[in-house]
């Protein structure tokens, strides 16, 4: 076995610099690296390019980052629940690209698998094409879009080994896959981090070859941006 | 009377048929869950990655891994599944997902749709809404016919930044049910109490009206 496992979160953000692109999962505060964004704000790093299909809220989750200035840019598919974010993106302070949703996945799929671009409908005749080759396959236009090029990949997961195999939970899971070996070095966290051998190999999401570190996330808050409940009867 | 938000979403849940895979938006689209037939076989999938979702939890019950598109705490139901997002967008992009109901702020008469950007103003991006429209073949878009100052929200040409283009089939407003057709925006129904000459004044994109046109039914 290859082992991924670092000490923890110091270790696994050992490299990271200011400059650096870096993919982020989640959706909404659902599956965010809490540890590694908690440890990127104490690195204090800036000009970072962030792809996360959320900004976060504004003191939680990407959001903390904004507020201390240190995002040059953001690709995201919708960034609605953060003011300090559209404060910034509408004085210009901050480079936004906003792309579809199925597209920033696809693009980190692409980069995880070797693709250099992919063909996608999402966007045609929208301001998103604009300056993109596009191409006619059986009647239909299809806009094309490239693979990102990330160094650095935060990923969450529910369950990981030493060997970088991981499990995911709920809708937790979201775009955390997709970004796993879609960088130079894929940072796992995980909240439960078991002896090797106790996953069983049939159950595993992502296999540890696409990742580089594993450690176990110190605390969770997960916090719940709509809590939507029913009373009962 | 024009409808309310409930019954917008009311009249669409009757659009929605028995081994249906569903996609709905945010606002109106997500109360349809609400109103769709209990004896029909209907998967609920959300972008975030969730197929089969259930009815929002018991006040306790809520899990922070387990939400829909809107961020709002949810459950799934027996035979229910979670995935990532490209498999999601699979299951979009490659038109596996059967109806798709979103809102709008524009519609054109041609079908193009504008729902994700008022430039210089509000900016919150397009989320999964572009995927959507440009591969799903059954859209239903629920919107308000006119904005807060009266004034039409079905044009000749959207004015707003697009999502999609030529991509809306059918459209459930507080006032009417349309169908986008090569010709123009043709009146199906119209809400209890509304007139035809009242649904023309809302709308200012082409109304083609054929003989009788009759209220809703629910």
């Amino acid at each position: 076995m290859i082992t991924k496992k670092v000490a923890g979160v110091d270790a696994a953000l050992e490299g990271v610099t200011s400059g650096m692109t870096m993919m982020l999962g989640g959706f909404g505060l659902s599956g965010i690296p809490e540890n590694a964004i908690a440890k990127l704000v104490e690195l204090n790093v800036d000009n970072l390019t962030c792809i996360s299909n959320n900004a976060g809220v504004d003191d939680f989750g990407l959001g903390l980052l904004l507020q201390k200035k240190q995002v040059k840019k953001m690709i995201s598919s919708y960034v609605g629940e953060n003011a300090e974010f559209e404060r910034q993106m509408l004085s210009g302070e901050l480079d936004v690209e906003l792309i579809p949703q199925g597209t920033l996945a696809e693009r980190c799929r692409a980069a995880q698998a070797g693709f250099p671009a992919i063909y996608t409908p999402a966007g045609y005749g929208t301001e998103v094409a604009e300056g993109k080759e596009t191409r006619e396959f059986d009647g239909k236009m299809y806009v094309l879009e490239h693979a990102f090029k990330a160094d650095f990949a935060f990923v969450k997961a529910w369950k990981g080994d030493a060997a970088g195999n991981l499990i995911f939970k709920g809708t937790a899971r979201n775009f955390n896959p997709n970004m796993c070996g879609a960088a130079t070095i894929t940072v796992a966290e995980v909240e439960e981090l078991v002896p090797v051998g106790e996953l069983d190999p049939n159950q595993i999401h992502i296999p540890g070859i696409f990742v580089q570190r594993i450690f176990k996330g110190e605390r969770y808050e997960k916090r719940i941006e709509q809590r939507t409940v029913r009373t009962r009867d | 009377m024009a409808l309310d938000k409930n019954q917008i979403a009311q009249r669409i849940a009757k659009e929605v048929q028995n081994g249906y895979y569903v996609n709905l938006g945010i606002g109106i689209p997500t109360l349809v869950a609400n109103y769709v037939r209990d004896d029909i076989e209907v998967e609920f999938q959300s972008e975030n990655g969730v197929l089969g979702m259930g009815p929002f939890p018991y006040d306790g019950e809520e899990d922070a891994d387990i939400i829909n598109a809107g961020k709002q705490t949810i459950t799934t139901l027996p035979g229910a599944s979670f995935f990532d997002s490209a498999t999601s967008f699979s299951m979009i992009r490659g038109k596996h997902v059967d109806l798709t109901i979103l809102g709008a702020m524009e519609v054109a008469e041609n079908g193009d749709i504008a729902n994700w950007k008022i430039p210089g103003k509000m900016v919150k991006g397009m989320g999964g809404a572009m995927d959507l429209v440009a591969s799903a073949e059954n859209i239903i878009v629920a919107m308000m016919h006119t904005n807060r100052a009266g004034a039409s929200k079905l044009l000749k040409k959207c004015s707003l930044p697009l999502t999609g283009v030529g991509c809306v089939k059918k459209i459930v407003s507080n006032l009417a049910v349309l169908e986008v057709t090569p010709d123009g925006f043709k009146l199906l129904e119209r809400a209890p109490g509304v007139t035809v000459e009242e649904i023309q004044a809302a709308t200012e994109g082409t109304l083609l009206v054929e003989g009788d046109i009759p209220e809703m039914q629910f």
